[in-house]
């Protein structure tokens, strides 16, 4: 009973990490979007980036850039991750 | 050599290249018909995957919505790109994990009834042809713009070609063909940006070129929101939409992307989870190409645009002008008698232009229906990407590249779409619920001749298209959003979720969005007066409301399967084994 016990704990662990990389990641995809491009547009277009509003510049621009290095951060946490966990086979 | 050789020339090859493709890699078995064999390397499943999403609307008409609307269409750059970050991390590793061929598949099995596998086929089929439609004309307006042939004879060529290595290949077909049909697009779209660019700014990148300064030294930008503010138009960095309405369109496309039934099937192409995660990556990398520069084309643009027209006499119009003015996508009334172009906001004419066929005073084209405004000038969207190579005075191969890269996204879209309608068809309703003994050849047979008779109602929507799809098309999302999307993710990431809670969700969801449609959007509910913005509900547009029927979705799908029996011990141990991704099968019919 000792070894499908510890399986379940296991899985439960690597579920709980997979759980936490989700949240801290959806957090920032929120933030760059909804957060910097739409909430808090105007206050962010006071500043001033090249010839860019920056709040302007996230929703047109910042936000696809992070969008698309997020997944590749994910894609490296999970391949940590599942080699951890030996679920890499 | 003119234009037209040019694209015969350059539109020929790309054709003859689809086909040798096509042909190069015909399927033989149903995996290979439905999930190419699920053999497909990440990096091909990332270019085919932004090909299958980047449609003619994307690459023709999207730098116009932007020029044209300013801050307000961000909702499109976001919402189009933002849902691959949901379907990276909440979707398509634990779909691939699962391994069947199709979402009603999913839905079916997950939860143990055959009524949500069909509520899920009658969704896919219902999302898959409002968009296929849209495609399918959008081949015929490319070649009858490029070509000087019917618009509907133009849907039948895109029609055989579809058909061809949709017949032959399926899914693998379909997936390498979408690989060259990406790199066509693309090309074709960024040759035209960089020169823009250059000539614009002299910054040959145009993420940076419109962040930089004009040779007088002015920020492009800040001429740009001067100039509009000057007519009278909102700054081109304000927009004019309401911030909750932009917050929730913007979500309503991204959950909706992360729900459409034509992306999550490619990820059922490759070998591994870890392919899976990998090729999203890969697929949104690839799309934000084109998404990046497409806001930077409708700066370019709009300034360019406005520069030249504004205030100036018509008959000194350069010769794009004119050249578009007779294919109906300019239009420009008189309305003060001064020979002179007014551009102001507000629509110029009712709707779409109607051309009386007569000359004004100045030559102009006449049309019968302007507005009460003073705008004397209606620009269609699509004419920001169509007329760029004109306006920068590029050779005409690059125009002639421009046409096959809109053929390359039409085609490339409507492929994709066409098979999830056949394989809905042949496997979710016939293999699953009507004849499940089929053997492997006849569902193969059975595929092969649904994706023929999906081809011709979709072209049949192509030359006849139904009034309501051009505004339906935008609402896919909503209905994507506040259907497939909860019952995926609570599939997935709820051990608890029974079929009862996720039915009850899927449909209240699906029906309060229907509905808000219907009132607001159709008019099929109510009087007309009830359904101007005034009365949307918490302000939010049909566009938007795709949110609120997710969130209902939710909340319903919640409660009642919190008041209802668990999922069957299997069931939840499906939910285990998904969540793992160790131990990945090869895409399997029958478990």
């Amino acid at each position: 009973m000792q070894k499908p016990s510890h399986q379940t704990d296991l899985k439960k662990a690597y579920w709980r990490e997979n759980l936490r990389y989700l949240f801290i990641l959806l957090c920032i995809w929120f933030l760059v979007s909804f957060g910097f491009g739409i909430l808090l547009v105007e206050e962010l277009n006071q500043i001033r980036f090249a010839g860019f509003k920056l709040g302007f510049w996230f929703a047109q621009q910042g936000s696809i850039y992070v969008f698309v290095i997020l997944i590749f951060i994910y894609v490296w946490l999970m391949n940590k991750l599942d080699k951890k966990y030996n679920h890499d086979k | 050599m003119d234009i037209k050789t040019w694209t015969f020339i350059i539109v020929g090859i790309t054709f003859v290249l689809y086909i040798a493709i096509a042909i190069w890699s015909r399927a033989t078995s149903t995996k290979e018909y439905y999930v190419a064999g699920g053999g497909v390397s990440p990096l091909a499943n990332g270019l085919a995957t932004a090909a299958d999403w980047m449609s003619a609307a994307s690459f023709l008409g999207m730098s116009g919505i932007i020029a044209f609307s300013g801050y307000d269409g961000s909702v499109y750059l976001m919402g189009w790109t933002g849902g691959y970050v949901l379907l990276a991390l909440l979707l398509a590793p634990y779909l691939r994990k699962f391994g069947k061929y199709t979402v009603p598949d999913f839905i079916g099995d997950r939860y143990y009834s055959n009524t949500a596998r069909t509520v899920a086929v009658i969704a896919a089929l219902f999302v898959s042809f409002t968009y296929v439609a849209g495609q399918m004309r959008g081949v015929g307006v490319v070649f009858s713009r490029f070509l000087d042939v019917g618009i509907n004879t133009g849907v039948f060529i895109g029609m055989a070609i579809v058909l061809l290595y949709a017949f032959l290949g399926g899914m693998k077909g379909i997936t390498y063909t979408q690989v060259a049909q990406y790199c066509v697009l693309i090309f074709a779209f960024m040759v035209p940006a960089i020169f823009i660019s250059i000539l614009s700014t002299g910054n040959p990148i145009p993420q940076l070129g419109f962040g930089d300064t004009e040779t007088s030294g002015a920020y492009l930008m800040d001429k740009l929101d001067g100039m509009m503010t000057e007519l009278g138009f909102s700054a081109y960095t304000d927009g004019t939409k309401s911030k909750i309405d932009v917050f929730f369109i913007t979500a309503a496309l991204m959950l909706g992307t992360a729900g459409l039934p034509h992306v999550i099937i490619r990820f059922f192409t490759v070998p591994k989870v870890k392919d899976a995660r990998k090729s999203a990556g890969y697929a949104l990398l690839f799309i934000a190409i084109l998404y990046t520069t497409a806001p930077a084309v409708a700066v370019f643009a709009r300034t360019n645009l406005m520069e030249t027209v504004v205030e100036k006499p018509y008959k000194e119009m350069p010769a794009w002008f004119y050249n578009w003015e007779k294919t109906d996508l300019i239009a420009w009334t008189d309305k003060n008698g001064d020979g002179k172009i007014q551009y102001l906001p507000g629509n110029a004419v009712q709707e779409k232009p109607i051309f009386s066929g007569k000359r004004g005073a100045f030559g102009e084209r006449l049309v019968t229906n302007p507005s009460d405004g003073n705008n004397e000038l209606y620009v269609d969207n699509d004419i920001i990407v169509l007329a760029n190579p004109e306006i920068a005075n590029l050779p005409n191969w690059v125009v002639a590249l421009v046409a096959a890269g809109g053929l390359a996204a039409a085609l490339s879209t409507a492929a994709g779409l066409l098979l999830v309608i056949s394989t809905s068809i042949s496997h979710d309703l016939i293999k699953k619920q009507i004849a499940p003994h089929l053997s492997d050849k006849k569902e193969l047979l059975i595929a092969r001749l649904s994706s023929v008779a999906a081809i011709l109602v979709a072209g049949y929507f192509g030359i006849n298209p139904p009034g309501f799809v051009a505004s339906v098309v935008a609402l896919a999302f909503g209905l994507a959003a506040s259907s497939f999307f909860p019952a995926l993710v609570m599939g997935i990431f709820s051990r608890r979720m029974n079929k009862e809670g996720a039915i009850a969700g899927m449909v209240a969801g699906l029906g309060l969005t229907i509905f808000y449609i219907a009132k607001f959007k159709l008019g099929w509910i109510g009087t007309p007066e009830t359904a101007t913005p005034s009365f949307w509900w918490f302000g939010i547009s049909p566009e938007g409301f795709g949110t609120v029927g997710m969130l209902l979705n939710f909340l319903v799908a919640i409660t009642v399967s919190a008041i209802t029996k668990a999922p069957p011990a299997h069931v939840q141990e499906i939910v285990e084994e998904i969540r793992i991704p160790s131990g990945t099968k090869g895409a399997t019919a029958n478990h």
